[in-house]
C-alpha cells in the first residue's frame, strides 16, 4: 500500500477569534486525482490549504505527504495561491516569475542553469504563454497571470499540486489550458487539488471532491459527494445547483 | 578642492549604498521599518561609545546592527498582538530607542563625542576633516573608508542572494512554500540596512538617511521593469541626487545633505510628472488613431 498524495488527520485551525475556522478536519486523497475542496465562503477552503501548506498555524493535527510531514518533501507538493494574493506590480518578467518553481532545486548563491530556462520555456509553451516570457508581469490579462503562476508550479516537478482557486476570474482560454494541463498532469498520475467555488463545473474538471464547511462534510468521488442532500448539508438551505447562465456568462466576460 | 572630491565620493558611496538596500525595502512595502531601524540604530552607536568608551567602527557596527536586529524583531513580536497595528507598534519602538539615545547623549556629553544636532542632520562638511593615518599619512576621510566597505558589502551580498530576495520580496508566501528560510534572509536584510544607517550617519544623520533609503528606490520603481533595472535606476538616481544636490548646495551656501535629498524628492516628482505627460500623449495618440 503506497502512502497517499495527502493525508489530513483531526486538523483544527483557528485566527484571532475564539472560535475555530476548521475543526477535526480529516480527509484522505487518492494518487493521481483531480480534486475539488467545495463549500460556502468563510466555510475555510482555502485556510485548509494554508494550513495543509504550513502558511497558517495549525491549533491541533497532522497532515502528511506521501506518508511524510511536509518538511521532508517540499520539492514534491508545488502550491499557487490565489492570484489576488500577488503583488502583479513588481518589476518581473514572466520568464523570472516561471524560474521561482526552481529556487527550492537551488542552493540560495546558485542561478538557474540552461536546463532550468529550458524546463520554464517547456512549462510556458504548455500553457501557451511562451510570446510572453520577456513580458513585465504587470501587463498581462489576469487570465495570463494565472497561466504564469501555473507554468511556474509545472516547473517545480511536484508529484501534488495545491491550486487556491485557479479558475477564479479568468478567461475562457485559460479555463481551457487549465484543463488541458489537469488532463496531462492526470496521465503522469500527478494529484491536483483545488479550492473551487464554480458548483456547476465540479462535474467537468474534477473527479474527487471534498466538501468543507468548517468541517469535512463529505469526501469521495464526484458522484458520491455531489448529491443534492451533502450539497444541502454543506451550504445551507435555499440553495440551487443551477444558477442562472446569465451569472456565469458576467463571469467569464 | 580635495575636501570636495572627498565629500562627493563619500556622499555617492553612501546614497549607493542606501538606494540598493531601499530598493528591498520599497519593494517589500516596508520603507517604515528602514525609518525605524536608521533611527534606533543611533542608540546602539551610543551604547557602543558608552561600553568602548570612545569611538570604534567595529563596536558601532557591531552596536548598530544589534539594535537594528532588536527593533525589526519587536516590531514583529508587538505586531502579533490582536490589538497594536503594525504601523503603531514600530512607531512607538523607533521613536524611544532613539530618544534614550538622545537622552544618553546628553547625559553623557562628555564621554561621547557625538553632537545632537550632527546626529540628527549630519553634517558632511566635517568629513575630510577626521582622517584615517597610517604609517603617518593620512588616507583619507574615516567616513570615506566606512562607507566604500559597506557599499562593497552590500554589493557582494545582493550579488550573491540576489535569487532569494527577489523571490522573498515578490511573493514572501510562495517563498515558504518553495521552503526558502524567509525569517533568515529578512534578518540578514534589516542587517544590511543597519549597517548602511551607520554607514551613513556620519555624512547625512538619522532623518535624512530615510530619504536616501526611500526616495531613489521609489523613482527607480517607476521607471524600472525588472529587478535588475531597478537597482541600476536607483543608483542612478542616486548619483543624480548627490550631484544636483552638492550644486544646490554651492549654490546657496546650503546644508548639502539636506540639499541631496532635497534634489532625490525634486527627481522623484520629476519622473512622476514626466510619466504622466507620456501617458497622455499616447492617450491623444490612439485616441487620434481611432478617430481616422
Amino acid at each position: 500500500m503506497i502512502a497517499p498524495p495527502l493525508k489530513v488527520q483531526n486538523l483544527t485551525m483557528r485566527y484571532h477569534q475564539a472560535q475555530p475556522v476548521l475543526k477535526s478536519v480529516s480527509f484522505e486523497i487518492p494518487q493521481g486525482h483531480t480534486v475539488a475542496i467545495i463549500g460556502p465562503n468563510g466555510a475555510g477552503k482555502s485556510t485548509l490549504l494554508k494550513g495543509v501548506m504550513g502558511l497558517a498555524p495549525l491549533v491541533s493535527g497532522q497532515v502528511s505527504m506521501f506518508g511524510h510531514p511536509l518538511e521532508k518533501n517540499r520539492l514534491s507538493v508545488a502550491y499557487v495561491p490565489q492570484r489576488d494574493e500577488s503583488d502583479w506590480d513588481f518589476p518581473i518578467q514572466v520568464m523570472d516569475v516561471v524560474l521561482m518553481g526552481r529556487q527550492g532545486h537551488l542552493r540560495f548563491w546558485q542561478r538557474p542553469s540552461a536546463s532550468d530556462r529550458t524546463l520554464a520555456e517547456e512549462a510556458l509553451n504548455q500553457l501557451g504563454m511562451l510570446d510572453y516570457k520577456d513580458r513585465q508581469i504587470s501587463q498581462l490579462s489576469g487570465g495570463q497571470q494565472q497561466r504564469v503562476f501555473l507554468a511556474r508550479a509545472l516547473v517545480q516537478q511536484a508529484e501534488l499540486y495545491l491550486m487556491d482557486e485557479p479558475f477564479a476570474g479568468v478567461d475562457m482560454k485559460t479555463e481551457k489550458a487549465i484543463i488541458d494541463l489537469f488532463g496531462r498532469l492526470k496521465q503522469a498520475n500527478k494529484t491536483i487539488v483545488c479550492v473551487h467555488h464554480d458548483l456547476n463545473t465540479v462535474a467537468d474538471y474534477f473527479d474527487w471532491v471534498v466538501l468543507v464547511n468548517r468541517g469535512v462534510i463529505a469526501s469521495g468521488p464526484v458522484n458520491a459527494v455531489m448529491t443534492p442532500e451533502k450539497i444541502q448539508q454543506a451550504f445551507g438551505g435555499g440553495f440551487s445547483m443551477m444558477p442562472s447562465t446569465s451569472a456565469k456568462e458576467v463571469k467569464h466576460g | 578642492m580635495m575636501s570636495d572630491i572627498w565629500i562627493l565620493a563619500t556622499a555617492c558611496l553612501v546614497a549607493s549604498s542606501c538606494a540598493l538596500v531601499g530598493v528591498f525595502l520599497v519593494l517589500r512595502r516596508q520603507s517604515l521599518l528602514g525609518d525605524a531601524i536608521s533611527h534606533s540604530v543611533l542608540l546602539g552607536i551610543v551604547l557602543s561609545y558608552l561600553m568602548m568608551d570612545g569611538r570604534s567602527e567595529i563596536a558601532m557596527m557591531v552596536g548598530a546592527v544589534i539594535m537594528g536586529l532588536l527593533t525589526a524583531w519587536l516590531a514583529e513580536w508587538l505586531q502579533k498582538h490582536p490589538l497594536l497595528k503594525s504601523d503603531v507598534s514600530i512607531g512607538m519602538i523607533f521613536t524611544s530607542f532613539f530618544a534614550l539615545g538622545v537622552v544618553l547623549i546628553s547625559v553623557y556629553a562628555g564621554q561621547i563625542d557625538l553632537d545632537q544636532e550632527c546626529v540628527l542632520y549630519g553634517e558632511i562638511a566635517f568629513v575630510p576633516f577626521d582622517t584615517v593615518i597610517w604609517g603617518g599619512e593620512s588616507m583619507g576621510p574615516r567616513a570615506f573608508w566606512l562607507a566604500l566597505v559597506v557599499f562593497l558589502v552590500n554589493v557582494s551580498v545582493i550579488a550573491v542572494v540576489f535569487e532569494r530576495y527577489r523571490l522573498m520580496a515578490f511573493h514572501p508566501v510562495l517563498a515558504v512554500a518553495l521552503g526558502v528560510s524567509v525569517p533568515m534572509w529578512h534578518t540578514l536584510l534589516m542587517a544590511q540596512v543597519s549597517l548602511t544607517t551607520v554607514a551613513s550617519f556620519d555624512a547625512v544623520g538619522a532623518i535624512l538617511v530615510v530619504a536616501l533609503l526611500v526616495i531613489p528606490a521609489s523613482s527607480a520603481y517607476l521607471v524600472a521593469t525588472s529587478l535588475k533595472t531597478m537597482l541600476v535606476w536607483a543608483l542612478g538616481y542616486a548619483q543624480l541626487s548627490v550631484l544636483l544636490g552638492y550644486g544646490l548646495a554651492v549654490w546657496l551656501d546650503s546644508a548639502i545633505a539636506a540639499s541631496i535629498a532635497v534634489m532625490a524628492g525634486v527627481l522623484l516628482l520629476a519622473t512622476i510628472l514626466f510619466q504622466q505627460l507620456i501617458q497622455k500623449q499616447s492617450q491623444k495618440a490612439s485616441l487620434a488613431s481611432e478617430a481616422h
